[in-house]
């Protein structure tokens, strides 16, 4: 790696590193409106999701969901696509993995477990594909058809256990029944609810790496979210490209619900994981949309939120400070130029500056000008 | 005298009043760069801008309009459903309490239009005007705004001969009035008609500043490229064979239904480069996407030697060995954001070698790369450079390398060296008359009269969607083809 990489990579991490502190600080401008200390507050939000072992696996129980909605919104903004619906396939991986976990008896836990996920991962897959199809056949815009299948899934999970043909029939609350031991997922820390969906989420990271970036199904992603038009000149199919990209970001989010269920809750009920799927919008943009990246990102909203139960309890700030600095750090990601203006950060520039001589060429000539 | 307008240090720049004074470079030569930095738009480092001897300082479009500097850009800065006044008024309105005057604006912009020869009606919407028209509102606009100093980018680029001799006649009448005109232009032929003085660049540099008197098209062109430039592509006579692209009464919709593309035919046959000269927007575009599977015609065929490929989809048509070369190399052309590498395959990226099964195969894709960056001669340091990073010509050599390299059986060239300095333009030229003497069926559509009429076995004029004339031999001859781009009777 010579310099100029070296700066490009500086570049690339200091921009969501410094938009994380202006998130933070704006937070604390909120807390000192509300009246309190931020410093006591950012205390505890940090003991809440660090400083015990139970409070470190919350942590990172927390991280998982966050790490597969992350990649699921990454890989359609590699596409070019915004996909808001990852709470409605996140819920139909959730109905998908639930019926198999409760439902299928007799099957050893190394088949049973597997069957569940990929179950999931195919009620999200097909709860995905129906923007698609509607953006590739029609134009419909991925993001109204998105959020309004959330709410069309929101819908049919009430209806699927609220008194509906999935409810458990021996209880009054809304939910399932409890999914059989074979399909619940294994716990890896005695003591905790950290469960094997981390090793999952782990293996899932290099998995969609390796999708996007070396196969042609990746290429065709690549080619399509950069530029549509030439894609669509060298013959590559735009429309089944979103199809199948929407496909396997849908099939994604329903891989957190399938975990979700299997691992943390156990029964599916109608507040399956709400909000996660929106705060993963926020993971995806911070990661830069780069699968590594999710990672570290995911574990810094993991950690937000695992914290923020306790900082309401030891400093009464109320655990909404977490939306206010979620929403900050995406304004400023969204926001780069006021970044690089409040820390002074010098702009890596996309083409190198073609005129030297005469003393001009203080900004690079517009693209095909002159 | 004092210079009316000048630009100073490294690159030394002065326009008198009253004289139009041609900026004369390829593409890339700072041009565009110098004139930003005379209309506010980019700051230089180091240097001066002088109005009437005096140093002024221009930290923006607004400060220019005030010293009354005025430009117009190659792409209109105009709002198409508003009238030709409100453009011209917009952010100078005169208002009565906060109401615009537009009767006030039509008259005041009548009576601006008039005194300067400049006729064009103030009350009709932008979006119905022609585009010579349209240019017309943008120069109008600089005046209303009190500009002296007029700075035209390209200004022929989008005009039919007929329009860029009335423009000049416009230029001339400004320039008589006192007025100072600087003409930003590649086009060697237009500097020996309109200008008074010459000034050419080089890779930002100013090389020369000459008048066309004192020098000749040739003359200009070296100093252009920096060394001697064959300005006539040297071809021998085609030999043709049997046509392998044939076109039967196409017709073809744009994207509102109306007809783009009104019962085209026209046969290319093997070996010979079929030419299709036209004003762009007269269908050229919409025939191609139809020839490449990107729109469907309403009627006719379109055959590739004996298979009818009218309703292929466009992967099967250029694996059934139909080349192109996009009209707009940006946004249709390549992948900017994309390695060199990956753009030299975009359409064969999921077939061996490139790929087994789902897996790319990185390392033939590379190897391939590295061949054809030295057959072509694409100046790229790496082939893992993204392709932004190329010069124009250089990006353009990694499009016709690609499209070339995959050996087609009709190439579909369209505008294939728009953008690209002259060096390229020799080499791209070359390696088409070399394909079309190895058997290529060459289709070219090109809005530069100068390129059809150089290349070209025959020609083809397209006027308003209709093929109007096919030309051979004598009868291909650039002021009958000017005549029929413009619309006039064969």
């Amino acid at each position: 790696m010579n310099g100029a990489d070296l700066r490009a990579l500086s570049g690339r991490l200091l921009l969501p590193l410094f938009s994380v502190l202006l998130g933070l600080a704006a937070g604390a401008v909120a807390v000192v409106l509300a009246g309190a200390n931020p410093l006591d507050a950012y205390g505890a939000l940090f003991q809440g999701a660090f400083t015990t072992r139970n409070a470190f696996t919350e942590t990172l129980v927390a991280t998982i969901p966050y790490v597969f909605l992350g990649l699921s919104v990454a890989i359609g903004f590699r596409a070019g696509l915004f996909n808001i619906g990852g709470q409605g396939q996140l819920l139909l991986g959730g109905i998908f993995a639930a019926f198999v976990g409760y439902s299928v008896a007799g099957l050893p836990a190394i088949v049973h477990v597997p069957v569940a996920l990929l179950a999931g991962m195919l009620g999200g897959f097909l709860w995905g594909a129906i923007p698609g199809i509607l953006k590739a056949r029609t134009g419909a815009h991925e993001v109204i058809t998105t959020i309004m299948l959330n709410y069309v899934a929101a819908g049919l999970l009430d209806f699927l256990v609220n008194r509906g043909p999935m409810a458990d029939p021996h209880r009054a609350i809304p939910q399932t029944p409890a999914m059989l031991p074979s399909a619940t997922l294994p716990i890896i820390v005695p003591g905790s609810r950290l469960h094997l969906g981390l090793f999952l989420a782990l293996l899932a990271v290099p998995v969609v790496w390796f999708l996007v970036e070396r196969t042609t199904i990746g290429f065709r992603i690549r080619a399509v979210g950069l530029n549509a038009t030439a894609a669509r000149a060298s013959g590559i199919s735009v429309a089944w490209t979103m199809v199948t990209v929407m496909g396997i970001s849908g099939a994604l989010a329903g891989l957190a619900g399938a975990v979700e269920v299997l691992g943390v809750s156990g029964v599916l009920t109608p507040s399956l994981a709400s909000g996660l799927a929106f705060d993963a919008i926020a993971v995806a943009l911070l990661a830069g949309s780069n699968p590594f990246a999710i990672l570290p990102s995911a574990f810094l909203f993991g950690a937000l939120r695992s914290g923020a139960s306790f900082m309401q309890l030891q400093t009464q700030v109320s655990t909404d400070l977490i939306s206010v600095v979620q929403a900050a750090v995406i304004v400023f990601v969204a926001a780069p130029m006021l970044v690089r203006l409040i820390f002074r950060l010098r702009a890596t520039p996309s083409a190198p500056v073609r005129i030297t001589a005469g003393g001009l060429g203080a900004t690079p000539p517009e693209e095909g000008a002159a | 005298m004092y210079g009316a307008l000048r630009a100073n240090d490294g690159v030394d720049f002065t326009v008198r009043w009253g004289e139009v004074h041609a900026l004369l470079g390829e593409n890339g030569a700072g041009k565009t760069t110098l004139m930003n930095v005379v209309y506010g738009l980019t700051k230089s480092d180091h240097g001066e801008v002088l109005l009437d001897g005096r140093p002024v300082q221009i930290s923006g479009p607004i400060d220019a309009i005030r010293l009354g500097i005025g430009m117009v850009h190659q792409h209109f800065m105009l709002i198409p459903p508003l009238t030709v006044a409100e453009n011209v008024v917009l952010g100078h309105e005169t208002a009565r309490r906060g109401v615009m005057d537009l009767d006030q604006a039509r008259r005041d912009v009548g009576e601006l239009a008039r005194r300067h020869g400049l006729e064009v009606d103030a009350g009709a919407r932008v979006a119905d005007l022609s585009v010579g028209m349209q240019q017309r509102v943008e120069i109008l606009k600089a005046l209303y705004r009190g500009a002296r100093v007029l700075v035209l980018d390209e200004p022929t680029a989008v005009l039919t001969p007929p329009e860029a001799e009335r423009l000049f006649e416009v230029v001339h009448q400004l320039t008589a009035s006192g007025a100072a005109v600087i003409f930003i232009t590649h086009k060697l032929g237009e500097v020996m008609a309109v200008a008074d003085r010459i000034t050419v660049m080089r890779r930002g540099k100013v090389v020369a500043t000459t008048a066309p008197t004192d020098s000749s098209p040739a003359e200009l062109a070296r100093l252009m490229v920096g060394r001697p430039v064959l300005l006539r592509v040297e071809k021998g006579t085609a030999h043709p064979g049997d046509a392998v692209l044939r076109i039967e009464a196409l017709t073809v919709d744009d994207d509102r239904h109306q007809v783009a593309v009104d019962h085209v035919s026209l046969d290319v046959r093997a070996g010979e480069i079929v030419g299709i000269a036209g004003v762009e927007g007269n269908g050229q575009d919409h025939l191609i996407e139809a020839i490449l599977g990107l729109r469907h015609p309403r009627q006719g065929r379109i055959l590739l030697g004996s298979a009818d490929i009218t309703h292929d989809s466009t992967r099967r048509v250029l694996i059934a060995g139909v080349g192109h070369i996009p009209a707009d190399r940006h946004s249709m052309g390549v992948i900017a954001d994309l390695n060199v590498a990956d753009n030299l395959i975009l359409s064969d990226y999921d077939r061996p070698p490139f790929a087994r099964g789902i897996l790319r195969q990185l390392t033939a894709v590379l190897q391939h790369a590295k061949r054809v960056i030295r057959a072509f001669d694409i100046r790229a340091e790496s082939p893992e450079q993204p392709l932004a990073s190329l010069s124009g010509g250089n990006q353009q050599k990694v499009v016709v390398a690609r499209e070339l390299d995959s050996d087609p059986r009709v190439l579909v060239a369209s505008q294939p060296t728009r953008g690209v300095d002259v060096g390229s333009i020799e080499f791209i030229h070359q390696q088409l008359v070399r394909r079309r003497d190895e058997g290529m069926a060459v289709l070219l559509v090109s809005s530069e009269l100068d390129e059809i009429l150089s290349l070209s076995d025959r020609v083809a004029v397209m006027y308003r969607g209709r093929m109007v004339a096919v030309l051979e031999g004598d009868q291909i001859e650039s002021e009958r083809i000017g005549l029929l781009m413009a619309g006039a009777a064969a």
